[in-house]
């Protein structure tokens, strides 16, 4: 492992050995550090992003950034990776031990600087070798690219990344995990020095997410030295060294994890300056009587000859909360926006009860009228119009409401409405005339709940409310959750985190290949246990009276005598076996 | 600039922006930036043609003369808000034309007889293309591509490839008839001067009305004296222009429907439900489906709307040039398509304002009449015309990116 770092002309011999043991120690032999960035400021028009903000980055360690959306992570990547060119901040790059004045991208690739973004910059109708060799192709004779050749490195570059896919398999139809490592790849075709990851958790489940933060242990035992930001604290702590905590555009300080003395609260308290007593608002449950009732829902893949959801039934009541647990590909987002006016996919079968009365939600706006409403779990292509302004936006899904005389939609209604919504949500913006592209994530998600809320609806449908948002503004979206079934409402959480699930839930539903493994009440429901439900394999669950859970078995299924020896069957895959996205 | 909005909204006396128009004025150069080269432009000609170009005359004649490129860019600007193209609307143009011709000139029939079923071949036209961009989903490039080569050839098939000419009065009065006299004229037309008052005043009172309601929803508005300023300079405007057409020829029948036009449209893009839906479909289509909008209803009005305003244009092109001809309209869509962009339409969709495309079209209009007043080629008017629309997108593009920096 010494020798994989020792390669490295400019890094020769320096490596210290406590580099290469993952998770663990740091390097002891004073100041090696691969990257200093000193006092960098960097002011658009109007606004200072970054004011003196310092860090240092030791060889071979996993350095973390942390701070809330908007703190400056991002600007200071762009920085450091030469989108922002030399000369336009001030400060110093000190990298390898030289001053570094990157003018372009080209430049800090070049010097061995890679970042991945947090959207994935793979073109989806190429290969897997033609991506990771894009800008980089592998030339033959007389300048033609020898495609066997690419190929075969492709090959051995999948390898390295723990990928078993054929390097000829087109980008788009890898599910978003393989797709981070196939990015990851590419960076290592780059002689990488510096790998930056932007979020590289943030649409990953937890085993996606542990398979990846797996490859960066492997990658740093290799001598390559990482730069990660995260929102996913439990992340940082187990895979980072250190951390430098951004507020605000200024550093706050630098936190030695590798010491063993740092916690997520800790953390928290540094991106917040505050500590943040709790990280779920207390919420008393009082629920009503049913409102939704979902039956035998089954619902078919858009281009193939398979069903995505299978039989589910589901029901809400009033005044609560339920949580829609399942590991990624397991048909969450499939199973909601099926029930949201059949708008994933192609309906197969299944009844919808609004209040005990069947209702028919053939479309959206049928669906709207019967006071559903679904938040999309990716709200830059699916819940925004980024282009236009809050107002507009809040208004998008009721236009009727504000349709007076004539039909003529009463625009200082609507900033009225869109005024009360932003003081209600604490949407952090100027005025409603703001353009939400501009907005943070968290801001950007309370507008996507605005414009739900003005449907007024009975049943709130939240994809993954606090995807991609910080701790802060989460707090912000789970007191709106409690405030909305405070009011009556009945709400349906769906969530890769599970702790989220639990601590604002009144009850999970699990879902597995498509099926309701599960409904527990939350009294019951510890984190193990709902994984184990989530990772059921070809079990047909129907929920009992008492809540509880009746484990039968499907012909596919080995039989199991009963389900305490079905737990233990089953709790070895959670360890052991990769999700499908990534074998 | 920002900071006297951001303050919270009790504040009881109206909130306004910055007093100081120059302020203002660069703040949202995206927005006026059309304006400025608009009034640069007209300068230039004035001064090349040694004032020609703003004889009252030619004014008058700019209006009637380029009435239909206008109202083509208003159902243009819609179909490119919502993400589309229309490459077609020349050869609509063209049909829809023979259509009253045939029936006026060879058949003899009244001219509202001809008008109306042009219109209506219009809406047919437009329904037609509609279903296939709306509801097989063909791109309504290939669609209007395809009917720009079909509707030509009905075209040479209802004018049997030779020309019509010789419309009855009445219908050619729709492009160059004029109001003139209906109260005396002492030099110039009392009437089109009144009709140019009732205009300022119109505006005035929407303005004052916008801003009563805008305060009393506790927003903000412009300063008092940007708001007289702004209406000062509308109301010159408006009257030297009125005073232009009075000492001509009168009011202008076309300019009145024009007028109807812009003031209707402009009124559906901004507050009916149907306008909205339009930029929620061109700015983010899958949002605007999940937050139940019904696109494919949408889309396929939009190019009804299209047709209709094709089958107006056509009639007025008709008109104007008092018959049918088989090339008549040829590159109409790309003088549409033109206006829309120089007036600020984004070729992603869900940007662009009626107005914005009223003054697009009006550049175009200045540039190609002044060209024609200056005697310069056919060869140098193309290549002006290419130059204008390339630099006034680049000048907009930008302008965006550099508003898209932060």
């Amino acid at each position: 492992m010494r020798e994989a770092s020792t390669t490295d002309d400019q890094a020769g011999g320096t490596v210290t050995a406590t580099s290469s043991t993952p998770g663990g120690g740091r390097p002891q032999t004073g100041p090696d550090d691969i990257l200093e960035m000193r006092s960098i400021t960097k002011t658009f028009p109007g606004v200072k992003a970054l004011s003196d903000v310092t860090i240092k980055v030791r060889r071979g360690e996993v350095h973390a950034i942390c701070g809330e959306n908007g703190a400056g992570k991002s600007t200071l990547m762009k920085v450091l990776s030469g989108v922002y060119p030399h000369g336009t901040y001030d400060g110093d790059i000190v990298f390898e031990g030289q001053v570094a004045r990157f003018a372009n991208i080209n430049e800090s690739e070049h010097a061995g600087i890679v970042i991945i973004h947090q959207e994935l910059a793979l073109v989806p109708y190429l290969s897997i070798a033609e991506n990771i060799f894009l800008g980089n192709e592998v030339k033959g004779r007389g300048g033609l690219i020898d495609w066997n050749r690419a190929n075969g490195e492709a090959g051995k570059l999948l390898r390295r990344v723990g990928l078993k896919e054929n390097p000829t398999t087109p980008v788009g139809q890898l599910g978003v995990g393989k797709q981070q490592l196939v990015e990851i790849a590419k960076a290592l075709t780059k002689d990488v020095k510096l790998l930056i990851l932007d979020e590289p958790t943030a649409a990953l489940n937890d085993n996606d997410s542990e398979h990846l933060l797996g490859l960066l242990r492997q990658l740093q035992a290799e001598g390559i030295t990482c730069i990660i930001i995260s929102h996913k604290l439990n992340e940082i702590i187990s895979i980072a060294q250190s951390t430098t905590i951004i507020r605000d555009g200024r550093t706050i300080e630098t936190l030695d994890i590798a010491a063993g003395e740092v916690t997520q609260d800790r953390i928290i308290r540094g991106m917040v300056g505050r500590d943040l007593e709790s990280r779920y608002p207390e919420r008393e449950s009082h629920p009503g009587e049913e409102v939704l009732r979902v039956e035998d829902w089954t619902v078919g893949h858009p281009t193939q000859d398979r069903n995505v959801v299978e039989g589910a039934s589901l029901s809400v009541r009033a005044g609560e909360v339920i949580g829609i647990a399942g590991l990624m590909g397991a048909g969450r987002t499939e199973l909601a926006m099926s029930i949201f006016g059949r708008s994933y996919g192609r309906y197969r079968g299944g009844r919808l009860y609004k209040r005990g009365q069947e209702i028919q939600a053939r479309n959206v706006r049928e669906a709207i009228k019967h006071g559903l409403a679904y938040a999309t779990e990716d709200r830059k292509k699916y819940g925004l119009n980024l282009i236009d302004d809050i107002k507009r936006n809040v208004s998008a899904a009721a236009l009727e409401k504000l349709a007076g005389g004539g039909g003529l939609v009463n625009s200082n209604e609507e900033i009225a409405v869109a005024e009360r919504s932003r003081k209600d949500m604490n949407i952090k913006a100027p005025t409603v005339m703001s353009v939400t592209g501009k907005l943070s994530g968290g801001n950007q998600q309370k507008v996507v709940l605005s414009k739900w809320i003005f449907t007024d609806p009975d049943v709130l449908i939240l994809d993954e409310p606090t995807r991609g948002i910080d701790v802060g503004a989460k707090y912000e979206i789970y007191v709106i959750i409690n405030k909305l079934v405070a009011a009556g409402k009945a709400v349906i959480v769906i969530s890769s985190e599970l702790p989220e699930l639990l601590g604002i839930c009144d009850r999970v539903y699990t879902l597995s290949q498509g099926r309701i493994t599960g409904d527990v009440p939350i009294g019951e429901a510890t984190p193990e246990r709902l994984m184990e439900l989530m990772t059921l394999e070809r079990v047909t669950a129907r929920s009992g009276a008492s809540g509880g859970v009746t484990v039968g078995t499907s012909s596919e299924a080995p039989a199991v005598p009963g389900a305490p020896q079905q737990s233990e069957q089953s709790r070895s895959p959670i360890s052991s076996q990769k999700p499908e996205d990534l074998a | 600039m920002s900071t006297s909005t951001t303050a919270p909204a009790k504040a009881p006396e109206p909130k306004t922006g910055s007093a100081n128009p120059l302020v203002a004025l660069t703040a949202n150069l995206r927005q006026s930036g059309i304006y400025i080269a608009f009034v640069l432009v007209v300068a230039l000609f004035a001064v090349l043609t040694d004032g020609r170009s703003l004889a009252a005359a030619n004014v008058s004649t700019i209006v009637t003369q380029y009435a239909y490129v206008l109202v083509l860019a208003i159902g243009m600007l819609i179909v490119i808000v919502a993400g589309h193209i229309d490459l077609s609307v020349g050869s609509v143009l063209a049909v829809v034309g023979a259509v009253a011709a045939r029936l006026a000139i060879t058949y003899e029939q009244p001219w509202w007889v001809a008008a109306l079923a042009a219109l209506a071949v219009g809406i047919v036209i437009g329904a037609w293309q509609g279903f296939w961009v709306a509801y097989v989903g063909v791109p309504a490039f290939i669609v209007t591509l395809a009917g720009m080569l079909l509707f030509r050839g009905l075209d040479y098939l209802v004018l049997e490839n030779i020309s019509l000419s010789g419309f009855p009065p009445a219908y050619s009065k729709i492009a160059t008839g004029y109001l003139n006299g209906l109260m005396g004229g002492y030099g110039y037309d009392a009437f089109t001067l009144l009709i140019g008052a009732l205009a300022v005043v119109g505006f005035v009172v929407q303005q004052l009305r916008t801003r009563r309601a805008r305060v009393k929803y506790q927003q903000t508005v412009e300063a008092l004296p940007v708001l007289l300023l702004k209406i000062v300079i509308v109301a010159a405007v408006v009257m030297w222009f009125a005073y232009q057409l009075a000492t001509a020829r009168g009011l202008p029948i076309v300019l009145i429907l024009l007028a109807v036009l812009i003031l209707a449209y402009a009124v559906i893009t901004k507050s009916t439900v149907f306008g909205r839906q339009v930029y929620a479909i061109g700015g983010n289509l899958s949002a605007a489906m999940l937050s139940g909008v019904n696109v494919r209803k949408v889309n396929f009005w939009i190019f009804v709307n299209m047709g209709f305003l094709a089958g107006i244009a056509g009639v007025i092109f008709s008109a104007y040039t008092n018959g049918a001809q088989p090339a008549a309209g040829t590159g109409a869509e790309l003088d549409a398509i033109a206006a829309a962009f120089i007036g600020g339409a984004a070729v992603t969709g869900g940007v662009g304002t009626i107005v914005g495309a009223m003054v697009g079209g009006l550049l175009v209009a200045v540039i190609n009449n002044g060209m024609i007043i200056l005697g310069l080629g056919q060869e140098w008017q193309f290549i002006i015309r290419g130059m204008v629309l390339l630099l006034a997108v680049a000048f907009d593009v930008y302008n965006k990116r550099r508003s898209g920096t932060r």
